[in-house]
């Protein structure tokens, strides 16, 4: 077990430079989630953390050593693929001792070890079998107990319940969650999955285009997005996001029609987005900031998303499951001041 | 060693003719497609029937195209099997042929392993350079590969017989393409674990292509073990001759010995047929697959 500490970190593939000075610190027994969309540089910063790649610029450090030019070998890390990568010619057995080959353990510490992990796993009744004979979340099992026979520093994991029905990710989203509180070992885990970021991770990484967005636990993301793009990828429906300008006496003046009252004092015309997730908006209130007719119903049964038609385009909102509002009704909609989220419109940023 | 297949597909075609007249042909694509296959299939038989009637007939008997011999005998198949040069040939022949697929096999394997998994610098024109190979005849290598053993001392050894099939370019384009069903997670899964680079490609990459080695090591087999114009040049004396060129050498130079030809042809497939058998039994599908995905 070990802290991992990313300086400055640059990834440069031929001419293009895929990830652009990152800089991330992980605590000891920490589980930390990389989210973001495809193409933002997760897996290049797992490989780099690896060895499986080399680094541009910058330093990893391992438990207080840096690693950049070590082996994936003697980094002390252990990795889950996306594709198992577990070895269809060896048995189960074989495929978690395989982690040990390297290890100067004695054949029957190497053994215990194994029984332990796959006891653990609880795949003990498998252990003779050929990988094609397991299903595909026991397979990943497999890639798991590879990874854990080692007993590395820091775990990494690519993806590993992406090839997993919805069923199963969720039993093996639980799991992994287990598994960490029980070894308690350092976890990065990347994921394009905001769900499983905002219930696994005891702190999440948003990147995106090579950046890192910003890094704090799940509530904080949530609450406190740094800027749209942050707001806009946790939480699904996604947030809705209103154009706005602050008037002369405090308030903003909302593209929908409207003005809001807003506690924090904000200079005089700036352009301003306005960010509120439709679960903090509900219609009938009748200090409503927005008003618009209902264009398309959603129920999800405890409660049902609304549609609602604004001038600036359709505003999401969640009314009550049992009595929506009915398709072309108009409504209020309207939401807690706590709740409200202010961006910066040119850069983004979400102002204090 | 086609034949074989091509021998069960017959029985197919035999089913389908007898049952056509009962059954109307529902798919006159299928049939043209068995006639053809058998034809295919006779073509194949027919050298090796050919072969077998004779190595069963007497020598004055050899020029009728007769396929049952007249008076069948197996004469031939005592003299061949008394003839102590025969055995001589046969062993030549076998550790030739042996020692020459393990070496392709791995050489092959290896360099196609580098070339498909490693990025280095003038890895292209290397395989290029490797391919081109492919294009020039054994014909005109013999020239070339014949001086050089003159120069090296070489001629008539087996290491002279042997070395220009050690590695073979066809081996190694096979070995690339199939590498390439590897995926890249495994090697990198085993770097992980500690393997260094020789331990990935034996105890992890070979195993996952055991089909393509089974094929490469029957066509490797099978190549040297019927090569004549390298042998036939590069040896001497009668004791470092390969099968095919000491059978070739059987009667004199007026009349050809044919049916000892034959005869020693017929025992000669022997091998062939037992190394077929033992390889084919890797050839299955799909094992790269069953490590991949749900
Ligand atoms: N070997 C490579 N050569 C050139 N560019 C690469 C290479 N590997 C990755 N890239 C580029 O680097 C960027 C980041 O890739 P990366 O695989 O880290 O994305 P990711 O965040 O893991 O995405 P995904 O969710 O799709 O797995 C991409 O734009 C990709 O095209
Ligand atoms: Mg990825």
């Amino acid at each position: 077990m070990a802290n991992l500490r990313i300086r400055d970190l640059v990834k440069t593939y031929d001419k293009t430079q895929v990830l652009h000075s990152i800089n991330l610190d992980i605590d000891d027994g920490e589980f930390v989630v990389l989210v973001g969309p495809s193409g933002c540089g997760k897996s290049t910063t797992l490989r780099l953390v690896a060895g499986l790649e080399e680094v541009s610029n910058g330093t990893i450090e391992i438990a207080g050593r840096v690693v950049n030019n070590l082996e994936p070998k003697d980094r002390d890390i252990a990795m889950v693929f996306q594709n198992y990568a577990i070895y269809p010619h060896m048995t189960v057995r074989k495929n978690i001792g395989f982690g040990l080959r390297s290890s100067k353990a004695s054949k029957a510490e190497k053994d215990k070890r194994l029984e332990s992990v796959a006891e653990l796993l609880g795949m003990t009744e498998y252990l003779d079998r050929k990988p094609s004979q397991l299903s595909g979340g026991q397979r990943q099992r497999v890639a798991i107990g590879r990874a854990m026979v080692r007993d590395p520093a820091v775990f990494l994991f690519d993806e590993p319940l992406s090839n997993l029905d919805a069923q199963l990710r969720t039993q093996m989203r639980l799991e992994i969650k287990k598994l960490h509180q029980r070894v308690g070992s350092t976890i990065v885990f990347v994921t394009h999955d905001q769900v499983e970021a905002m219930t696994m991770a005891d702190r999440i990484v948003i990147m995106k285009d090579g950046d890192i967005h910003q890094i704090g636990t799940p509530a904080e993301v949530y609450h406190k997005p740094a800027n749209i793009f942050v707001a806009q990828f946790i939480g699904a429906p996604s947030m809705n996001m209103i154009p706005g300008r602050v008037t002369g006496d405090g308030t903003i003046e909302l593209a929908t029609g409207g003005g809001l009252a807003f506690e924090r004092s904000l200079p005089e015309g700036r352009e301003i987005i306005l960010g509120i997730r439709p679960e903090d908006l509900h219609p009938g209130q009748a200090s409503g900031v927005i008003e618009g007719s209902v264009n398309v119903r959603e129920p999800l049964g405890h409660e049902t998303l609304i549609y609602v038609g604004t001038s600036n385009g359709d505003v999401i909102a969640k009314a009550d499951g049992r009595t929506p509002p009915e398709i072309g009704e108009t409504v209020q909609l309207g939401a807690d001041p706590e709740n409200l989220h202010i961006f910066d419109a040119a850069t983004g940023e979400a102002l204090a | 060693m086609a034949t074989a297949e091509d021998l069960q597909v017959k029985p197919k075609a035999d089913v389908l003719l007898q049952t056509g007249p009962s059954r109307p042909p529902r798919n006159m694509g299928q049939i043209i497609r068995f006639l053809l296959l058998f034809a295919g299939g006779i073509l194949m038989v027919m050298p090796i029937a050919f072969m077998i009637s004779t190595s069963l007939k007497w020598p004055h008997e050899v020029y009728n195209l007769n396929f049952i011999p007249d008076e069948p005998t197996i004469e031939n198949y005592i003299y061949v099997l008394e003839d102590g040069r025969f055995y001589w040939w046969f062993l030549n022949s076998l550790i030739i042929a042996v020692i020459t697929t393990i070496c392709s096999v791995i050489f092959d394997s290896l360099v196609g392993y580098t070339l498909c998994k490693f990025r280095f610098p003038g890895r292209y024109i290397v395989f290029i350079a490797i391919l081109s190979t492919l294009m020039i005849p054994t014909e005109m290598l013999v020239i070339p590969w014949y001086l050089m053993s003159q120069q090296f001392g070489w001629l008539d050894t087996y290491w002279g017989i042997m070395f220009p099939g050690l590695m073979t370019a066809f081996g190694t384009f096979l070995m690339k393409q199939f590498f390439e069903t590897v995926p890249d997670d495994f090697i990198e899964a085993a770097r992980i674990d500690g393997l260094n680079e020789l331990q990935i490609w034996w105890t992890v990459a070979m195993p996952l292509v055991r089909p393509a080695l089974a094929a490469l090591a029957i066509f490797v087999f099978l190549g040297n073990w019927t090569a004549f114009i390298w042998p036939l040049i590069v040896t001497n004396s009668v004791e470092m001759y390969t099968l095919p060129v000491g059978l070739s050498s059987f009667g004199d130079e007026a009349d050809v010995a044919w049916e000892l030809i034959m005869t020693g042809a017929a025992i000669s497939t022997i091998p062939t047929l037992i190394v077929f058998l033992i390889f084919q039994r890797f050839i299955i599908r799909g094992v790269v697959m069953a490590g991949l995905k749900g």
